[in-house]
């Protein structure tokens, strides 16, 4: 009986750091990656995806909304697909899916890494890759 | 050494976790297949060239799409149950219950899905 049990104590003792705050953002941002996508899928079927598209197209374009997922399919005008609106789209879908994939990475990395110093490490590096892959992602959808 | 546990690895085989611990497997195979996945193919659709275009066949393969459909629905529809109890602790309570619902959602899914695609790599 060395350590206080949580219970004992009060709401900030207890929490409210960064891990629990990651924690509540994996929450979050799944719900954020259900309406995008959700959001892509009735877009899509908006811009006569029903009749121009097989079922894998029409979860290749949902699941990240960016032109080269359609350029493969019958759609005969690409324009409304390559619109600024749905680039943004496919940025807070990237920015949001990335930090999310990167976080959970840390997470089975945590099962394997227990010193201190192997987890800074690997949360270091996980940061570095998450935002190479931000700027990927972004540079793939404002090019293409 | 990280890897250092109290069980040893035959224990750990035989440990039963069912239902749960079976979703715990599979969220986390999902979630390395949709990690390794999407971080390869950014990777060559940014670098492009002849292995850009090799990794193009490999996941436009209708056996990897297969694969690829379950991680993304597992670990959406998983996920869905992990964040609806952690939102709401109440229903903690009913936690197996909520592993039955979840694989009545996924397994119907998932069938049509997999139908879909494979009638397509038949068809056309």
């Amino acid at each position: 009986m060395s350590e206080p049990k949580s219970r004992n104590l009060t709401l900030s003792q207890r929490g409210m750091n960064f891990e629990m705050l990651m924690w509540l953002f994996t929450r979050l941002s799944a719900l954020a990656m259900y309406a995008l996508i959700l959001f892509g899928l009735i877009g899509a079927l908006i811009m006569g995806a029903r009749n121009q598209m097989n079922f894998a197209d029409v979860m290749r374009w949902a699941f990240m909304p960016n032109v080269t997922h359609v350029q493969s399919t019958n759609v005969p005008d690409l324009a409304p697909w390559a619109s600024i609106f749905w680039k943004l789209t496919g940025c807070a879908l990237v920015l949001v899916a990335v930090a999310h994939g990167v976080h959970g990475l840390v997470v089975i990395a945590d099962d394997y890494i227990k010193s201190a110093r192997g987890r800074q490490i690997s949360r270091l590096l996980s940061i570095v890759f998450m935002l190479l892959m931000m700027g990927i992602g972004l540079y793939i959808i404002w090019t293409s | 050494m990280g890897l250092k546990r109290n069980v040893s690895l035959m224990t750990g085989l035989r440990y039963k976790g069912q239902g749960p611990m079976l979703t715990y497997v599979l969220h986390r195979i999902g979630g390395l297949g949709m990690a390794i996945f999407i971080t390869i193919h950014m990777l060559s659709s940014f670098l492009g060239g002849k292995g850009g275009a090799f990794v193009n066949t490999i996941y436009e393969n209708w056996i990897f799409q297969i694969f690829i459909f379950f991680c993304v629905l597992f670990h959406a529809i998983n996920g869905l149950r992990i964040t609806i109890l952690d939102l709401f602790p109440k229903l903690i309570e009913h936690s197996r219950e909520a592993i039955w619902i979840e694989w009545a959602i996924f397994l119907p899914t998932y069938g049509i899905a997999v139908l879909a695609i494979i009638s397509t790599a038949l068809g056309g």
